[in-house]
């Protein structure tokens, strides 16, 4: 046992299904000051003054370490600094430890800071929305990476929050290629008290939106690795005495009635957006990577695998 | 003077009337700035409906075989639709 509040079967299933774990305002509100206060002041608009230039020196000036790809999450943070407290905080210990496993690795971090109209008029930039994309480049791995999305303080409607798409995760495309799809159904914004952190499927579809308030918007993204080093990377690392044995299929399509609430059920469930056929061939990824965090090959849900599976003529 | 407009539906299936899932507006005319997650709720329930209000179709996404070992693979949206409008502006 790791001591760690680790996230139960129905949990996992609902990150294997949608990409994303939410918690809202699970970080101290002491903490959220102090990483404010290292992140430190960021400067007032000044006509003709471009908004790089001003987010260059407002990363220059942050109190948030360079640290180099691949070094251990557990050394990345200096002790007793803000980010450190953060991802020792048991919450995210639990949730990290139950997605990545053992010793993660540290891949990269970045503060996103999002300018009100103000800054853009000043600079002469226009103020629009991030094109939604999938981080880093195409993936074809079944192993995924998380992404911790941190908001320090409370994001409203108008402020932007990051826009994510539920269940994009396991599509694999080329970073912004997909920058022509403006709406998605079913597309989430972020806002949220102070404190809630958002874990993400490293390829879950997402942007960030713009700000029309007249407040600055500061979220902070790390991403972590599993550690192929491991004995023990990201399978079965989840409370796995939550796991529910599955003694046969459910019934399926002439059912009389809603069927109780399982991590068959989580997995079968649609996202507004999904097309009609491949909405189909999500469920079938999905039960490939239940598969894989499970370590059981022959697990399924309503029959998807099983059918496919069959090799009758062979 | 004429100035393009570009409405981009994709849709649940091939059929050009089943439901919306996604979309995208592009303005020649610079009158309004559409952008990524602007509006949560599609402009149209199908691609019909768009041409019922004026829409004029220019292009569709082609049904393509599904390449062997590579059947389970899912990336892009696959029902685009481009439809296109021609809108007065003042020179």
């Amino acid at each position: 046992m790791t001591g760690l509040p680790l996230l139960n079967a129905q949990q996992m299933a609902q990150f294997v299904a949608r990409g994303f774990l939410r918690l809202d305002g699970v970080v101290p509100e002491a903490l959220n000051a102090q990483f404010l206060q290292e992140m430190g002041e960021i400067a007032p608009p000044v006509p003709g003054r471009g908004l790089m230039r001003t987010y260059g020196e407002m990363l220059a000036k942050a109190g948030v370490p360079e640290v180099a790809a691949g070094t251990p999450l557990g050394q990345a943070y200096p002790e007793g600094s803000a980010l450190a407290k953060l991802v020792q905080l048991p919450v995210v210990a639990g949730a990290i430890r139950s997605l990545v496993g053992e010793d993660p690795i540290f891949d990269h971090h970045f503060l996103h800071v999002t300018f009100p109209p103000a800054y853009h008029e000043a600079s002469g930039g226009e103020n629009v929305s991030q094109h939604t994309h999938q981080d880093s480049t195409i993936d074809p791995r079944t192993a995924f990476d998380i992404q911790i999305m941190y908001y320090p303080h409370d994001v409203t409607r108008e402020m932007g929050g990051t826009r994510f798409v539920p269940g994009t995760h396991l599509r694999r495309v080329s970073e912004v290629a997909l920058g022509r799809y403006q709406n998605i159904r079913g597309q989430q914004h972020m806002v949220c008290e102070p404190g809630t952190l958002l874990f993400i499927h490293s390829g879950i579809w997402h942007g960030g939106g713009v700000n029309l308030s007249d407040r600055t918007r500061t979220m902070f993204k790390i991403r972590i690795n599993p550690n192929p080093r491991s004995s023990r990377t990201q399978v079965r690392q989840f409370d796995v005495s939550t796991l529910v044995p599955q003694n046969q299929q459910r019934p399926i399509f002439y059912v009389k009635g809603p069927l109780p609430p399982s991590v068959e059920q989580t997995l079968m469930t649609p996202e507004p957006w999904f097309e009609q056929d491949t909405g189909r061939l999500e469920f079938l990824n999905r039960i490939r990577l239940w598969r894989y965090l499970t370590d059981d090959p022959t697990y399924d849900a309503d029959y998807w695998l099983t059918r496919v599976e069959n090799l009758a003529e062979v | 003077m004429q100035r393009q407009k570009i409405l981009v539906l994709y849709t649940a299936n091939s059929a050009l009337d089943s439901p919306v899932i996604g979309w995208s507006v592009y303005d020649g005319t610079g009158q309004t700035r559409p952008m990524a997650g602007d509006q949560d709720e599609p402009p149209y329930r199908t691609g019909v409906d768009a041409l019922k209000d004026g829409w004029r179709l220019i292009q569709a996404a082609q049904l393509l075989p599904h390449a062997r070992g590579a059947e389970f693979d899912l990336a892009y949206l696959k029902y685009e639709f481009f439809f296109e409008q021609f809108v007065e502006v003042q020179p």
